[in-house]
């Protein structure tokens, strides 16, 4: 869907390519034994290494290469088999050893890309630059004392993935769709939690604007965005901005600035001139990480199947639309649950219940998927009692409201409540017989050319049985008794 | 003979056949600290208590015959390896109230063997300097004076306390680093042993970096078995260094007894700079003959970048020196200044004050080089220099198994002459700084005493990991020298 700005000189469209800061998922950090857990007491997860203490010095921790690598492969990248540690300089309170250890000219991980789908149903891929492996900073708390600020060091030297996407983004919708898609990538992967709000992942947003046709031009960063409406709306905001400095004969300096969602603006954080000169070099306590391609082709032979293809594959073995299979992979709990309840059943009948009675069974309990008090087989242990005729459809709903509620089996619920489908031909005749005996005017009417009163019977039918008539048995035996 | 005489070797006997205990040997040296100490000021810190204590720890395990190499033998430790529970200063005021934690890797190496350290020994602040004039706790004295003349010389740096400890038995032993001729320098100035170790061999874990792609770790003895014996303790693979090499560590005392026939002795042309006096060249010369004598066939050989050396050093040392340093900041450790008003203000003032000249020097040009814009044209090409300077030993030792060279241009110079000019200072390391460079191991052998009655110094450069073939000419050069000359200040000789 396009996306452009009508200005006074012409239609603008945006060029938007993103960083995303991905907390590897990982025991230790990227090159101390300490732990990476999130929400530990301030400066109880720190190593001497990561407090930067003389002569201390780093050891590559294999299990963030390996996340690294799953990345990589996950986003159909170009894996180095050689890559380099470089230091990048700067003082700041949250970097103990005056620099992050980084990988500036030799990442880890090249070129990738990430197919996304947009609303209107069209699909893109949008370029992957580069991935590479980098020590995360502590903690800054300036609200805890009125004069001094506060270090807190758990998360300095944590592993982060720093994924560069290509120019490629054009509209806000696009970023989001990217954003979401990266995401959902590192969840099925297991790399990263993907945690926005509890900054385990971040972006980095690169704007500019051009008429159609241009080269690119200069560039502004918003740093450290973090939720996914926020980059979207940061892109709004910061590609309007810029199109007003152009059309007022101004040119947009590059510089680095802040998205207040609150004012609904970017600010200028600090300017090029203001800018770090960081003296990359390569970090000397490191040797080249080599990694060999047989281990990467273990890695690549134990990775998980990714949403794209589960999506296919979901279509295919199950016979489901697009859309329901996309929903169904949203998240890999989901489709796994999807797949316990489809498995040896109708898929299409469990992709049915589970997008929609089921789901907002869930939203109205506010319970995520892992927290559902009906697990996979329960829901699957119903649909065979659709199945199979012991309940219909109607009923169905009611046992998997009452599944929610008391935790029973469907079975134990129909049971209790006497709910199995009435498939006695006598009884339902009986009940049609009293329905048209009392209700002569209505047949009359209906006799006369008023057809929609079929529905009348049946529901007065079902509503005798109390639900429970087989319903084609109604149709059939009341198509016979009143229209004979 | 006093117990401060003995070598490291005739002491590990003596104290097997009981004919003296640990105690006694420690307390001969302590004793020997308290007396000189106050004016060579080799040490920092004196840990006589901890030594004390330690030696009797030592006699046990003596007694009870589990004792391994090094049990009794007390060293001088530089104060750039951080020991637990003992202040470790680096020679700055910056750290002048560190004390770590831990324990690093080389220095627990050699207490696992039995040594006992005595203290810290000076150094140039964090191992920057050439005569051990920069430390914060003051210069050092050489032991040794021209004859006829009590001017106060240079002990040579940076591990200048080491050195000047070992030469005025105020230890059996000391620990130094060379990161550009550290330990090989004042090694020739004080007329003792110093080894450097090929990159790689000692741990650097827990020692305080200065340049991490040249630091190394090595022994500063009187003998070069002595030296073997050290190393043997000091060395081997860590993997809390990533760039210790997974190497076995052989037995470096039987290399002392070693036979050099057949044994090919590189003597590289480019070692000659223009005034260099006749009377190194003459040492030199000696040395050669020396060498032929016990077998050796000496081979003309080229190492064309070599006049490079110092140049390319004086980039590369700097510019990881100045990222390494940033961690001195006065927020974690070590001292913070008062009165700051702002975070920058607080790095300015902290690392102003904490720093001295020469340091500070160094970082500015580290800085400078690793800037954008500069980084091309001085750090990048350095790194390529230094690649044809590698190269040229990797040629050289097609054709040859060691080379042997002089250590440093001078003897020890006085305190009072050191050179204005830092550039003139930096010149010490000529002869040192290849070797570094290129991770190759190297030694400094005492020779001779020149004609004002100073020890002058020979090097031998080994191929990567051979250091064995370092040590076998190395004692064969002592032998043929026969250096027993000692200083005139020293334990039990000072008037």
């Amino acid at each position: 869907m396009s996306y452009t700005i009508e200005g006074s000189t012409g239609t603008w469209e945006i060029v938007v390519g993103l960083e995303v800061h991905a907390q590897v998922i990982s025991h230790s950090k990227l090159f101390s034994g300490a732990s990476t857990v999130f929400g530990a007491e301030p400066n109880t997860q720190v190593s001497l290494i990561d407090a930067g203490f003389p002569g201390m010095l780093p050891v590559i921790n294999h299990e963030c290469v390996a996340q690294a690598v799953r990345t990589g492969l996950g986003l159909k990248a170009r894996i180095n088999l050689e890559s380099r540690f470089d230091r990048k300089n700067y003082f700041y309170a949250d970097l103990p050893q005056g620099y992050q250890i980084s990988q500036f000219a030799h990442p880890i991980v090249g070129e990738g890309s990430i197919g996304i789908e947009l609303s209107d149903g069209s699909t893109r891929d949008i370029g992957i630059t580069r991935l590479h492996l980098e020590q995360d900073a502590g903690k800054l708390i300036h609200d805890q004392d009125p004069k001094l600020s506060l270090v807190d060091l758990n998360r300095a030297g944590v592993s982060l993935m720093e994924i560069v996407s290509e120019p490629d983004i054009r509209t806000p919708e696009e970023a989001g769709a990217y954003l979401r898609k990266l995401r959902q990538i590192l969840r099925y992967l297991g790399t990263c939690d993907g945690n926005m709000d509890e900054g385990s992942m971040r972006a980095d947003v690169n704007v500019s604007v051009r008429h159609a046709g241009e080269p690119f031009r200069t560039r502004c960063e918003i740093k450290n965005v973090n939720s996914i409406r926020f980059v979207m709306q940061a892109i709004e905001i910061e590609a309007a901005r810029q199109v007003e400095v152009w059309e007022s004969g101004g040119t947009v300096d590059q510089e680095t600035r802040l998205f207040d969602p609150a004012r609904s603006e970017t600010r200028s954080l600090r300017s090029k001139e203001d800018a770090h000169d960081y003296r990359y070099f390569p970090d000397p306590d490191l040797l080249p990480l080599v990694i060999g391609q047989n281990w990467v082709d273990q890695l690549k032979a134990s990775l998980p199947e990714l949403p794209d293809e589960k999506r296919a594959r979901f279509q295919k073995d199950y016979g489901i639309t697009a859309y329901d299979a996309g929903v169904l992979v949203a998240e890999q709990a989901i489709a796994d649950f999807y797949e316990s309840v489809a498995k040896g059943r109708d898929g299409k009948s469990a992709a049915a219940w589970m997008t929609g009675d089921f789901f907002a069974a869930l939203n109205r309990t506010g319970k995520s998927i892992d927290e559902s008090p009906v697990g996979a087989d329960k829901l699957g242990a119903m649909l065979d009692l659709i199945a199979d005729s012991t309940i219909n459809g109607k009923i169905a709903k009611d046992v998997l409201e009452t599944m929610f509620e008391t935790g029973e089996t469907p079975l134990e619920i129909v049971e209790r409540k006497g709910l199995r489908q009435v498939t006695d031909t006598g009884a339902i005749e009986k009940a049609a017989d009293d329905v048209i005996a009392n209700n002569t005017d209505k047949l009359e009417q209906y006799r006369g050319g008023k057809d929609k009163l079929f529905g009348f019977f049946v529901g007065q039918v079902m509503k005798a049985t109390q639900g429970k008539a087989n319903p084609a048995m109604v149709n059939e035996i009341l198509r016979r008794k009143i229209d004979g | 003979m006093m117990l401060t005489d003995l070598t490291i070797a005739q002491a590990v006997e003596g104290l097997r056949k009981r004919d003296f205990s640990a105690t006694e040997l420690t307390k001969a040296h302590t004793g020997a600290i308290s007396q000189l100490n106050g004016r060579l000021n080799a040490y920092i810190t004196v840990t006589a208590d901890k030594a004390e204590a330690a030696a009797a720890e030592a006699d046990k395990a003596l007694v009870a015959g589990d004792a391994p190499a090094l049990t009794g033998i007390p060293l001088g430790i530089k104060d750039l390896f951080c020991t637990e529970g003992v202040r470790t200063t680096a020679g700055s005021r910056i750290l002048s109230n560190f004390v770590p934690p831990y324990e690093s890797t080389v220095t627990a190496n050699l207490l696992k063997n039995g040594a006992i350290f005595l203290g810290k020994t000076n150094l140039d602040e964090f191992a920057m300097g050439s005569a051990n004039l920069t430390s914060a706790f003051g210069e050092v004295e050489n032991p040794w004076h021209r004859t006829g003349d009590s001017s106060v010389l240079v002990p040579g740096g940076s591990s200048g306390g080491s050195a000047a400890a070992v030469a005025a038995h105020l230890a059996m032993g000391a620990t130094g680093t060379d990161t550009g001729g550290s330990i090989r320098q004042p090694a020739a100035y004080c007329g003792i042993v110093g080894l450097k170790p090929t990159y790689g061999r000692c741990s650097r874990w827990g020692t305080i970096a200065f340049a991490s792609s040249l630091d190394q770790a090595g022994p500063m003895t009187r003998t070069v078995e002595d030296a073997a014996i050290m190393l043997q303790a000091m060395a081997g693979h860590d993997p809390k260094d990533s760039t210790s090499a997974d190497i076995a560590v052989p037995d470096y005392r039987a290399a002392t007894t070693r036979s050099l026939k057949g044994l090919r002795v590189g003597i590289p042309a480019e070692y000659r700079p223009d005034g260099m006096s006749e009377e190194l060249l003459a040492v030199w010369q000696k040395g050669i003959d020396m060498l032929r004598e016990a077998g050796c066939e000496i081979v003309d050989v080229s190492l064309p970048h070599t006049k490079y050396g110092l140049a390319t050093y004086y980039i590369i040392a700097p510019a990881e020196c100045s990222s390494n340093l940033a961690r001195y900041d006065g927020v974690r450790f070590g001292v913070r200044a008062e009165g700051a008003t702002s975070l920058d203000d607080l790095y300015e003032k902290s690392r102003h004050n904490g720093f001295g000249e020469e340091v500070r020097r160094r970082i500015l040009v580290g800085t400078y080089v690793l800037s954008a814009g500069y980084y091309d044209a001085y750090y990048l090409k350095a790194q390529k220099v230094r690649t044809l300077i590698q190269r040229d030993f990797t040629n050289a030792f097609e054709k040859v198994d060691v080379l042997l060279t002089p250590t440093a241009p001078t003897a020890a110079f006085g305190r009072d002459e050191k050179p204005e000019d830092p550039v003139q200072m930096y010149l010490n390391d000529i002869f040192t700084v290849p070797a570094s460079m290129a991770g190759q191991p190297a030694m400094s052998v005492p020779v001779t005493l020149d004609s004002k009655g100073l020890p002058l110094g020979l090097q031998l450069i080994g191929r990567h990991f051979d250091e064995e073939t370092l040590i076998a000419a190395g004692a064969a050069l002592e032998k043929a020298a026969a250096f027993t000359a000692r200083p005139d200040l020293r334990a039990g000789a000072a008037a």
